[in-house]
């Protein structure tokens, strides 16, 4: 897991510094309904940021607006400085829906070479389709590939371009185990060359393992954003354990980033937002030995962040 | 982003060329010889445009033979040229149609993150229902000629461009179908209303034996000039403009209720 939220060694675009993705002040609404509120998001070129949320929180209205498949009620959304129609028809921009079609009555061969010939230039079809590793079905008819096969297919598809910026709106929904894993490693892969990725997904674990950087939305804004370790601590903060004969409650608790301070005999529990400082505290300042320091995973971090703000009680429970 | 690749060790190496788009809206004739291909590959369409109005030539032309009509044509020539008309017009319904199976599966949507613009996405319809109706038309003449019709080439010729030019009216009537309705099997209800409209354009039966009102109302319905014009050559008679208006003005019409629930369509975010 990459700790850093903009990872070094993935230049942005010479000089001008322009983000792959901004979203200002982006609304959308569906009659009464607000899908998206408010949602402002900059996006570096080369960074992988999971968009991650629970079902209905306004994922896939906002990656339909990033892709100009849907208008914002209000705001803007750039890509690369673009309008995403421009960034569209110069293949800046590519996605790999939950929902895109295919056509059941050509090959996964055909349905690549239809796709290329749309566009301005291309990746050659043999190469896209053995990065999406799907060479060995090339000649199959797409309404008989499995929908991992076929979520491939629309990878391959999306690699024509040779996109600067890949969308994935919850790509391996409804794949098992090792279809995921495989589709994941070809997008990871994929990656390495520099590509901004930007994913959509309520699977936790896959937003932990890929992205260098999380979004979680929650009604349609942004609820948090930073690496995973930090929505963690964000979230629930960390739990610091140690021995330590005789502490001082009260003067742990007064220590920055400590939110509550526990002693069960000659063991004192921390739990506290910044644990580094506290670990620091503990092993320069008092006699305290077998520090450990252990994380909340990243499905309690989702739960609390995303859990109805009517009931805090759940949050401070903790 | 362009220089970042170029210097990265990564796998997408080496694009030098600046980001362009597609010329004519990314219209290419690779993707319109893949549509082909398809169609080509759809048993059920195949039965419908091509083998169906053969086995009518079969069963109601042949029987025919020898016969002839008021004017001395053919009456198996007569039918033979009705029939590749009725072919075409299903031929080119089901090419524009295939917007509708289109539609209901999300290709369109998929096509909306693609350079594809949608003119050229018509354009391609068009011409793909617009081979089909060839082909159907060639087919019928082959059928026929195989069955012992025999007009002069000038009928073959000026009959086969009137049936395949005409079915233009249907490739328009199926790309507002197709528009109107995302469905996947549009040919199913499609295949009855076509064949009332064939009955209506005397395709099926000369109109002169239906009552008199239904030959009045007859002359509106989009496949009477069609079929007027594809037969003149042959009974020598002549078309009247009313049958020329009747083309121009069905294609007018179905192409611009098409134009509308398109334009419909793609502003719909």
């Amino acid at each position: 897991m990459t700790t850093t939220t903009h990872p070094a060694g993935r230049p942005a675009p010479a000089g001008n510094g322009t983000p792959a993705v901004e979203l200002t002040r982006l609304t959308k609404t569906f009659g009464p309904v607000t899908a998206v509120s408010d949602l402002s998001l900059r996006i570096e070129p080369g960074e992988v940021v999971a968009f991650l949320g629970p079902n209905g929180a306004g994922k896939t209205t906002t990656i339909d607006m990033v892709l100009g498949l849907a208008r914002p009620t209000s705001g803007t959304v750039r890509v690369y400085g673009q309008s995403p129609a421009d960034a569209i028809a110069l293949g800046r921009i590519a996605a790999v829906m939950q929902t895109g079609g295919l056509l059941k009555d050509l090959t996964v061969a055909e349905t690549v070479r239809m796709t290329a010939s749309f566009f301005g230039q291309t990746r050659p079809v043999e190469e896209v389709l053995e990065r999406a590793g799907i060479t060995e079905i090339a000649d199959r008819m797409v309404g008989k590939c499995s929908g991992g096969q076929q979520q491939r297919l629309r990878f391959a598809m999306a690699l024509l371009p040779d996109p600067d910026l890949m969308i994935l709106d919850e790509p391996t929904t409804g794949m098992d185990v090792e279809g995921r894993r495989d589709f994941w490693n070809a997008i990871r892969q994929d990656a390495r060359g520099g590509r901004t990725i930007l994913f959509a997904t309520h699977y936790l674990e896959e937003a932990d393992a890929y992205a260098d950087r999380i979004v979680l939305v929650r009604q349609g804004r942004i609820v948090a954003d930073g690496t995973s370790a930090e929505i963690k601590n964000l979230a629930a903060g960390r739990l610091v354990r140690a021995t330590l004969p005789g502490a001082d409650q009260v003067g742990l608790a007064a220590l920055p980033g400590v939110d509550s301070v526990e002693v069960r005999g000659d063991t004192v529990l921390l739990h506290a937002s910044d644990s580094d400082a506290v670990a620091r505290h503990l092993l320069t300042q008092t006699g305290a030995r077998d520090v450990e320091i252990t994380s909340r995973n990243l499905e309690d971090a989702f739960i609390a962040l995303t859990a109805d703000h009517d009931q805090p009680t759940e949050r401070s429970a903790r | 982003m362009t220089t970042a690749t170029a210097t990265s060790t990564g796998p997408t190496t080496g694009r030098t060329a600046p980001r362009r788009r597609p010329p004519l809206g990314g219209f290419t004739l690779t993707a319109l010889a893949l549509e082909i291909r398809r169609v080509l590959r759809n048993r059920r369409t195949l039965v419908f445009i091509l083998i169906m109005p053969a086995v009518f030539f079969l069963l109601f032309g042949l029987p025919n033979k020898g016969q002839s009509l008021g004017g001395g044509a053919s009456a198996t020539a007569y039918i033979m040229i009705s029939l590749a008309v009725y072919g075409a017009m299903v031929a080119t319904t089901s090419g524009g149609g295939m917007v509708a199976v289109e539609r209901a599966l999300g290709w369109s949507r998929q096509l909306r993150l693609t350079p594809l613009r949608p003119p050229a996405y018509v354009a391609t319809k068009v011409l793909t229902a617009m081979t089909l109706g060839l082909v159907s038309v060639l087919v019928e003449f082959a059928v026929g000629a195989l069955g012992g019709v025999r007009m002069p080439p000038h009928v073959w010729l000026l009959s086969g461009l009137a049936a395949w030019i005409g079915s233009l009216v249907f490739a328009a009537f199926g790309l507002f179908v197709g528009y109107l309705v995302p469905a996947e099997n549009v040919m199913q209800f499609l295949g009855p209303i076509l064949a009332i409209l064939a009955l209506f354009g005397g395709l099926f039966v000369p109109l002169e034996v239906l009552p008199d009102v239904m030959q009045q109302i007859a002359k509106f319905t989009p496949v009477y000039g069609v079929g007027a014009i594809a037969r003149s050559p042959l009974t020598g008679s002549g078309f009247t403009l009313g049958a020329v208006a009747n083309v121009v003005l069905w294609t007018a019409a179905f192409g611009a209720a098409a134009a509308r629930l398109f334009r419909r369509d793609t502003q719909r975010v």
